[in-house]
């Protein structure tokens, strides 16, 4: 193997790493302001139990997403010094803000959030989880207008083959930009309303009754049911403007050769590169060009379209990003259906009157609750391999290709610290994982989670239980 | 913006400067949070918690400034950017290697089973020891000019030694200001041992960066320079001394002095650091590229330092808030 594949595979290895801690910090971070806020508005001390779990949760979660992040940021510089030099003039700026505005913020913050509740009045303390969840939101902001700007670069000109900006509001809001977010931050709610259904419901599993798991439990499941539809709907309007700006790449996700109308939705395949054509196909007929041209006889371009004179091939590799994509459906329709039954399990009448709630969900819907704990990340990987995948052998859309940017590093040197970095990332979400269900574990048995094991912390405890004022 | 002359001079020495300072912060905080860490294995289980809760509220925040010095390195420099980075292919991997696992043990330790809690604190220590050491050992090389050969990695592992060192003396003087008793009194002794690192990095490399480029020479030892940098070698060796003498006297009664240590090796690692912020002056890679033929268009220079000055004093102040609200002694460290 090469010095490209095995950057490549490095950068897909580090960055799909990364991104499985953010996705749960962005969306946790509002959560544990909403049951601090909650708290405070109510009184009622399960919001405070619901807290302090979370809070756990999102302290691991953010220490694997910074000690990542920062793997990421040298990245460009050791494996691809190509991608800075090319379009430096213009990812740059967006990197700096990302830091100065955002992850300073985070992490300044972060310390008096986790450490400083018994140090700082009630409102700072609620001010400093505001400024976190805020950070992480505005850190999802400015990566995701870089990584947008890379599937459909705007506002900029070529001068002797270096990227100078032309206009940093078209940069800013180019064309991906919106939908891109949107779709990552409702993915981040998900991932989140589903990890907090998933460990509520093992904590029930064991016997846990308490007033806090009800309340995570019940939030987490109506949090997906009401996201899901509305990721569905953006997912589907994310689509349409990638057929408008990168058409190969939705090709690839449908899995569609010849440009021409009435063409099926497939729902599997085995798509062929060499013979350039599918095998065993089940499709609905006339889905795709209902789904993307809202006609049955719409025109959905194809990929023998992306294949120049001369038989070079610019479209992306077909069957990893239609496989990736339908990983991605089949995951959120599984969410849609699991979300949904429970709440309708939920809102059933009791015979005594009121609804039944959580005690209305039967033992195989709180199992498969936990089975999708973590189905988020799925969805959130699969959905980033369709869209980066998607855009290969283009780094930047149009304007560097993903080879012309890879570092002169001696391939056995990356094969190395790729060998490395699996290792470490392996045993890191093993320990990750156990460990959160180890938290949950403990906590349904009624033990006190682990403390900091420093005198003074029931001083914490006893403000943090007082509602505030 | 001719208002301040030609902005291809004036911007990449501001972007070198800030670029300098956060290398500064950096290698300041998150020295001293290294060295806690490097120190781990010589303190009780218990003293470790300590320790820990001394650092935990900062850490974050202090890695932060490696980001933001790589980020600027990254934006104003991008050429220099990929020429030293895969230069330090290795050493940087070694890095970030550490980093993630002393960045999670941080957390691990605290909330996994008790049973693990050894193996995450050896994690902590290892990561700690790993980047260190990188560290050092990139320094090394970056003094030698990038060139790889078994002279210059030889004396690349000396500084990786000299550093790790350097750090753990930080970290005890850290200590000393924010521990009791008998993790105090250890502390001293760690200080103790750790000057010697300090001082003989600050004189390895002294005496390596004339010695490996002729220009660096000159700028030391012709006249005039030669008089306005007197200063530093003298005053790194009265605070050398300085701290010596204090230590002696430590712990104090009514714990007097005991932000001193902490202070003087703040303004030793500040010294050393200025001393070769001049040699290598225009350099970034050292011999080869000016900061003023790596920077990059001016226009996308500007947008990020109008950015800066709003942005890098409000980081400052709520960087010092931190600070203040965790000021003390490290003992009523709650975690929640
Ligand atoms: C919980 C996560 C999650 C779920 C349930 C879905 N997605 Fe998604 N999807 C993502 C998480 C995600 C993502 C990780 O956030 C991506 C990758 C890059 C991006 O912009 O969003 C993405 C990308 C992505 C793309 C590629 C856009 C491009 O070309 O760049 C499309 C067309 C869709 N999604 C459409 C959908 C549809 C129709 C869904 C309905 C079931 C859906 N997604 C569910
Ligand atoms: C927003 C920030 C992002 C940036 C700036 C970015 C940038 C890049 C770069 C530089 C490459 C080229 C290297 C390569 O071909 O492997 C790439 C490819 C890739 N990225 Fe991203 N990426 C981002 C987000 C993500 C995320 C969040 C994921 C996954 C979870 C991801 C998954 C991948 C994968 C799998 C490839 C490999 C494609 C292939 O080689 O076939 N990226 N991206
Ligand atoms: C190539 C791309 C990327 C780089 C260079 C990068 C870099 C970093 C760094 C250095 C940190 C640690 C910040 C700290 O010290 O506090 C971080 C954290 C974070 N990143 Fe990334 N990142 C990348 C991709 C992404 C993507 C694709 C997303 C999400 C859409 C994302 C969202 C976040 C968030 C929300 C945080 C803060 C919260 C946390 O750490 O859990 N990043 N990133």
């Amino acid at each position: 193997m090469d010095t490209l594949i095995l950057s490549r595979i490095q950068f897909g290895a580090n960055i799909s790493f990364h991104i499985l801690f953010p996705t749960i910090t962005i969306a946790l971070g509002w959560v544990l302001l909403f049951f601090k806020l909650r708290f405070r508005w109510t009184g009622d001390a399960k919001w405070m139990q619901a807290y302090r779990f979370w809070v756990k949760v999102f302290a691991l979660s953010f220490a694997m997403g910074v000690v990542s992040g920062i793997t990421m940021s040298f990245q460009f510089g050791t494996n691809w010094p190509g991608f800075m030099e090319t379009v430096g003039n213009i990812a740059g700026p967006l990197l700096a803000y990302e830091v100065m505005t955002a992850f300073f913020l985070e992490a300044v913050f972060l310390g008096i959030m986790l450490f400083g509740a018994s140090r700082v009045p009630d409102w700072l303390h609620t001010t400093a989880t505001f400024l976190v969840a805020f950070g992480t939101t505005m850190s999802a902001f400015w990566i995701l207008v870089l990584n947008s700007w890379m599937h459909t670069p705007a506002g900029f000109e070529m001068r002797d083959g270096v990227a100078f900006a032309t206009d940093w509001w078209a940069i800013i809001f180019n064309p991906s930009m919106p939908y891109r977010l949107v779709h990552m931050l409702i993915a981040s709610g998900l991932t989140c309303a589903f990890l907090i259904a998933g460990l509520s419901a093992f904590r029930w599993l064991w016997g846990d009754r308490s007033e806090g798991v009800r309340a995570t439990l019940a939030f987490g499941a109506s949090l997906g049911a009401v996201l899901i539809p509305v990721q569905i709907l953006v997912g589907d309007m994310h689509g349409l403007n990638t057929l408008e700006h990168q058409p190969q790449k939705v090709a690839a996700m449908e899995g569609n050769w010849e440009t021409g109308p009435n063409v099926p939705l497939l729902l599997f395949a085995i798509p062929d590169e060499d013979a350039r054509e599918n095998r065993f196909e089940i499709g609905i007929p006339n889905g795709a060009s209902l789904i993307l041209k809202h006609k049955a006889d719409g025109v959905v371009p194809g990929l023998n379209d992306f294949v120049t004179e001369d038989g070079e091939v610019l479209h992306p590799p077909v069957s990893k990003v239609f496989y990736s994509f339908r990983v991605m459906i089949g995951t959120g329709v599984a969410m849609l259906f699991l979300s949904w039954a429970a709440v309708a399990l939920m809102l059933r009448r009791h015979p005594e009157g009121g609804r039944r709630g959580v005690e209305g969900l039967p033992k195989p819907v709180l199992w498969a609750f936990v089975a999708m704990a973590f189905s988020g990340w799925l969805a959130t990987l699969a959905g980033w391999y369709t869209t980066e995948i998607g855009r290969q052998p283009w780094l930047v859309e149009g304007v560097l290709m993903t080879r012309d940017a890879v570092a002169d590093v001696p391939a056995p040197l990356v094969l190395g610290t790729l060998i490395t970095y699996l290792v470490v990332y392996a045993a890191l979400i093993l320990a990750y994982v156990s460990v959160l269900f180890y938290l949950a574990r403990k906590a349904a048995k009624g033990e006190s989670l682990p403390e900091r094991a420093t005198p003074g912390s029931g001083a914490a405890e006893v403000q943090l239980l007082q509602p505030g004022e | 913006m001719e208002l301040f002359g030609d902005p291809a001079v004036w911007l990449p020495f501001t972007f070198a400067a800030l670029m300098g300072l956060s290398i500064l912060i950096y290698v300041v905080l998150d020295g001293f949070d290294l060295g806690v860490g490097v120190l781990f294995p010589f303190a009780e289980p218990a003293e470790r918690d300590r320790m820990i809760a001394s650092i935990g509220p900062f850490w974050d925040a202090n890695e932060t400034w490696l980001v933001l010095a790589i980020g600027i390195l990254l934006v104003a420099f991008p050429s220099a950017h990929g020429a030293i980075l895969t230069a330090l292919y290795l050493p940087v991997a070694v890095m970030l290697i550490g980093l993630i696992l002393r960045g999670v043990a941080f957390e691990f330790r605290a909330k996994a089973p008790l049973t693990q809690k050894r193996a995450w604190d050896g994690a902590f220590y290892a990561g700690s020891l790993m980047t260190s050491l990188a560290q050092g050992f990139m320094l090394g090389l970056y003094i030698m000019g990038l060139e790889q050969s078994w002279a210059t990695y030889g004396f690349a592992i000396l500084t990786a030694v000299f550093l790790t060192v350097g750090y753990s003396f930080i970290g005890a003087t850290w200590l000393i200001l924010k521990t009791e008793s008998a993790l105090q009194r250890k502390a001293v002794d760690w200080a103790k041992g750790g000057i010697w690192g300090l001082v003989l990095g600050l004189g390895a490399i002294s005496a390596a960066s004339p010695l490996v480029s002729p220009r660096i020479f000159d700028k030391w030892f012709s006249m005039p320079e030669f008089l306005y940098l007197a200063p530093f070698p003298i005053l790194s060796g009265l605070l050398v001394l300085g701290l010596w003498r204090g230590l002696q006297r430590l712990p104090a009664e009514g714990d007097k002095g005991a932000w001193q240590p902490f202070a003087g090796s703040i303004a030793l690692f500040t010294l050393a650091f200025l001393g070769l912020a001049y040699s290598f002056y225009p350099y970034v890679v050292p011999e080869k590229l000016t900061i003023y033929e790596a920077a990059s268009a001016p226009e996308s220079l500007i947008i990020i330092l109008v950015g800066t000055c709003f942005v890098l004093p409000a980081i400052l102040a709520y960087t010092a808030l931190a600070y203040v609200i965790f000021r003390g002694k490290a003992t009523e460290l709650s975690y929640d």
